[in-house]
């Protein structure tokens, strides 16, 4: 069996187990959107003075929001998908040791695990996509760019936090990693004001964090504004963060393993 | 026999849950103190839920019950202050650590500090578990775990020790360490209540048995007494290949007769009750009848349990 | 060994004080835990601090100002801590009732072995409840402290910010206690958290005032238990203490009650068999 063929054989494990729960996980990925834009960004936007709009570039908050919010779901379902259920399989259930004596390899694993959280944050992209239409905020087609995008800011959080997850023996840095990481990440990537709101020095170290690039990215695409110079160096940043959190998942994943 | 006299005293104890099942129906027993008493049965006759109300965990639905002279009713905490408990089913706290568990456990005692920790250190000792003190709970193996949970058992150096099949699912070795500190345990004067459906765990550890089946008590005594009063001395099994079965079809059984006080016939063997299984076999190989092996063995609690209940205890 | 009163001896007012007095066993129990977790605890901690600067300054330097029911004008950061405060209290105690509750009672069967002990069903819920309080105090107490330094508490009553939050913290752990037990699966939890807690946290007057909205989504938001304990404590950080704050108190207290009262049921039935 090809690396390929196994990595199909684990998606296809996930998928057995989801399918029982795809409504719900589908009802839920509307609603989020829904609720949060119509809290946050009707309730915070019915705030804000036409004059203090400038500091969104002139767009409506909602709309300037919205996008944001797309890029941070992807990165927040990348990061539950990468760590319990992945420590699950690790250590609770086994189920890679199980998998590791059939032709299935350690690479087929982070294979089939990252394409499964491609999947899976496509829909869930798609899903919001679909409400952003609803609010009226998508300005062109190009918006449907923001669905590859979200992939792609998912699958490099996912090899990420699978790197880190096969290093950790119980589940306590997970709420170290949540709190501390993915949700400043979430407050702070130009998710809920502009950047150019931080001191010079802070901006400097939000541009080097990754959610940024991919919140950049999808506003850009959404709301028709990409930077044609900007836009290449984003996707360069995640596209080499997947690279690397990819080669760390394996070889961790690999390292844990054979313990 | 005076309730006063048994540390448990049960008369029609009856269970019965609110789907209407009814787990035990309206037995009569008496625990005395510094004996081991069993209750011997298979899955599903009644032992657990047995277990549970002595254990107060489980509310009485019918009958009387009487605890350390106390009644589950009404006073449970005062009765769960003297008892040890190992469930059927480890639930120690695997977010502790082995020597936490014993510690905590204390706790919910209210036993002091100190004496908590010299207990403690005794315990594991008695367990063979000292080397693990510091270790998590979740590593240890399955006859650790059941250690542990008789050493928490033990911490508030209880009147009476409740056991609910403290051996299943074990392997071999790990049963014997487990047998050898209950037998410890009983030497040391305490009164245990031990339910099983292992018979040689039966024959081993307990003075005095009642065998359940289906929520009622069918026979009471010591293992000596039920395999007389049941049984044969002896048992002679005897093994057939799938063509001579074949070949005699049905006819078998009547080639045998008259052999033995008793016969069973099983899926896989044939046992024949009789008080000399030598001679029975010498008289099976005179009739010329076509056996593939056979074993002349002495009766066990298994041999009891299938005349009294005309089933296996473990199936 | 410790002997027992006997409860008929000592008076139902004697017994129900013992086993309050026993249930800080659950207490100790769950710091034996933590003590080797201390981090899952006091991350916590940031979590109100991070939506404070990110939201409350952030978006504030853009937002600057809100006007509060009263017609006061204060400003954005003012108005959003207290509500973080709120909300901080609300997770400690709900996180702790609902996740660990739920894990000890349906996976670690930790409390069938409390069970075996002198220890009641009263007990474990009362422990369970104290430990879920100690620790949204320990969050509300840091809010407070950023706050006051911070210069966002624009009142005397501030002081009684404290006190209520350990009344919201305790009406949420009742709350969390009653609501994890009718939950079967961990897959149920999508259903408080993404039903209940979240939309709550948006749609509660956290961020903006609810009067944006028509009359009668604001009354169905009104009829939320964490729309009653922002509203409390915004009233006390900001001073613009009225009759509402004391229907907010009364709210909270009869939430108490009545979730308590379910909860304590439904761990009976959970429970004993």
């Amino acid at each position: 069996m090809t690396v390929l063929a196994a990595s199909g054989r684990v998606w296809q494990r996930n998928w057995l187990v989801y399918k029982r729960l795809w409504h719900r996980s589908l009802a839920f990925g509307f609603l989020q959107p829904v609720l949060f834009l119509t809290a946050m960004g009707i309730g915070i936007g019915a705030l804000l003075t036409p004059a203090s709009l400038e500091a969104f570039g002139g767009v409506e908050f909602i709309d300037w929001l919205g996008p944001g919010l797309l890029a941070a779901m992807a990165m927040q379902t990348a990061t539950f998908e990468s760590t319990y259920p992945i420590m699950n399989k690790i250590m609770w259930g086994r189920n890679y040791e199980a998998m590791l004596s059939t032709p299935v390899g350690i690479r087929s694993i982070v294979g089939g695990e990252l394409a499964w959280g491609a999947f899976r944050i496509g829909t869930l992209a798609t899903i919001f996509l679909v409400v952003l239409a609803l609010f009226g905020i998508p300005r062109s087609p190009m918006a449907i760019l923001a669905i590859p995008v979200a992939v792609l800011v998912g699958v490099a959080f996912s090899a990420c936090l699978i790197a880190f997850t096969a290093t950790q023996k119980n589940d306590v840095g997970f709420s170290a990693i949540f709190r501390f990481v993915i949700n400043p990440l979430f407050l702070f990537s130009g998710t809920f004001f502009p950047l150019t709101q931080l001191p010079d020095e802070l901006q400097v170290v939000a541009w080097a964090t990754p959610l940024f690039h991919g919140v950049e990215l999808i506003r850009g695409a959404i709301l028709d504004q990409l930077d044609p110079l900007a836009a290449p160096l984003h996707l360069g940043y995640l596209l080499l963060m997947f690279g690397i959190g990819a080669w760390l998942a394996e070889r961790n994943l690999a390292r844990r393993m054979a313990d | 026999m005076s309730s006063q006299q048994s540390l448990v005293h049960a008369r029609a104890l009856t269970k019965r849950y609110a789907n209407g099942f009814t787990a035990v129906d309206g037995i009569d027993f008496d625990v005395r103190p510094g004996k081991a008493f069993g209750f011997l049965g298979p899955n599903g006759a009644g032992k657990t839920s047995t277990m549970r109300m002595i254990a107060c965990s489980s509310p009485v639905t019918e009958g009387t019950l009487s605890v350390i002279g106390m009644d589950p009713r009404t006073q449970a905490r005062e009765i769960k202050a003297k008892l040890g408990v190992v469930p059927q089913h480890d639930n120690l706290d695997t977010e502790l650590t082995v020597r936490e568990n014993l510690e905590m456990y204390a706790r919910y005692f209210d036993i002091p500090r100190d004496v908590a920790n010299r207990r403690t250190d005794e315990l594991l000792e008695f367990v063979q578990l000292d080397e693990r003190a510091k270790d998590q709970v979740e590593p240890l193996s399955g006859g650790m775990k059941r250690r542990l949970t008789i050493a928490r058992a033990l911490i508030n150096d209880p009147e009476l020790v409740i056991l609910d099949e403290p051996t299943t699912g074990l392997d071999p070795q790990a049963r014997h360490l487990l047998w050898e500190r209950l037998y410890q345990l009983k030497r040391r004067g305490a009164t245990l209540i031990i339910t099983t459906h292992y018979m040689d765990e039966a024959e081993q550890l307990c003075d005095h048995l009642v065998v359940m089946d289906k929520a009622k008590i069918v026979a009471e005594g010591s293992p000596r007494q039920l395999i007389d009063q049941h049984s044969t001395k002896e048992v002679l099994e005897l093994r057939f290949t799938d063509a001579v079965r074949e070949d005699l079809n049905g006819q078998l059984n009547g080639q045998l007769d008259g052999l033995a006080d008793r016969i069973e016939e099983l899926p896989d063997r044939h046992l024949l009750y009789t008080e000399n299984g030598e001679r029975t076999l010498e008289q099976v190989n005179l009739r010329k009848i076509p056996v593939e092996s056979a074993l002349v063995r002495r009766s066990s609690m298994e041999d009891v349990f299938l005349r009294l209940t005309g089933r296996s205890l473990v199936e | 060994m410790t002997t027992l009163t006997q409860p008929a001896a000592s008076g139902a007012l004697a017994t129900a004080w013992q086993r309050i007095w026993r249930a800080r066993r659950l207490v100790e129990r769950n710091i034996m835990f933590y003590r080797h977790q201390w981090i899952i605890i006091l991350s916590g901690v940031f979590e109100p601090i991070f939506y404070l600067l990110g939201i409350g300054l952030g978006l504030g330097a853009i937002i600057q100002e809100v006007t509060l029911t009263d017609g006061r004008v204060v400003a954005y950061a003012a108005f959003v801590a207290p509500a973080l405060l709120a909300t901080a209290a609300m997770n400690g105690a709900v996180f702790e009732t609902i996740f660990n509750v739920f894990f000890k009672l349906n996976f670690a069967k930790i409390y069938d072995g409390v069970l075996a002990t002198p220890m009641g069903i009263t007990e474990i819920a009362l422990g369970e409840m104290m430990w879920a309080l100690m620790r949204a105090a320990l969050y509300a107490v840091a809010m407070f402290v950023i706050m006051l330094f911070a210069g966002l508490i624009l009142s005397p009553w501030g002081l009684l910010i404290v006190p209520a939050a350990l009344l919201v913290a305790a009406a949420f752990a009742a709350a969390g206690l009653a609501g994890t037990s009718y939950l079967r699966t961990v897959n149920d939890f999508d259903v408080p958290m993404g039903l209940v807690v979240m939309p709550m946290f948006l749609f509660s007057g956290t961020f903006f005032p609810i009067s944006i909205y028509p009359l009668p989504i604001q009354v169905f938001m009104q009829a939320t238990p964490l729309y009653h304990a922002i509203s409390l404590i915004r009233g006390l950080s900001t001073g613009s203490v009225g009759t509402a704050q004391l229907w907010d108190l009364a709210y909270l207290v009869v939430f108490f009650a009545v979730c308590m009262w379910i909860a304590m049921r439904q761990m009976e039935r959970k429970l004993i068999k």
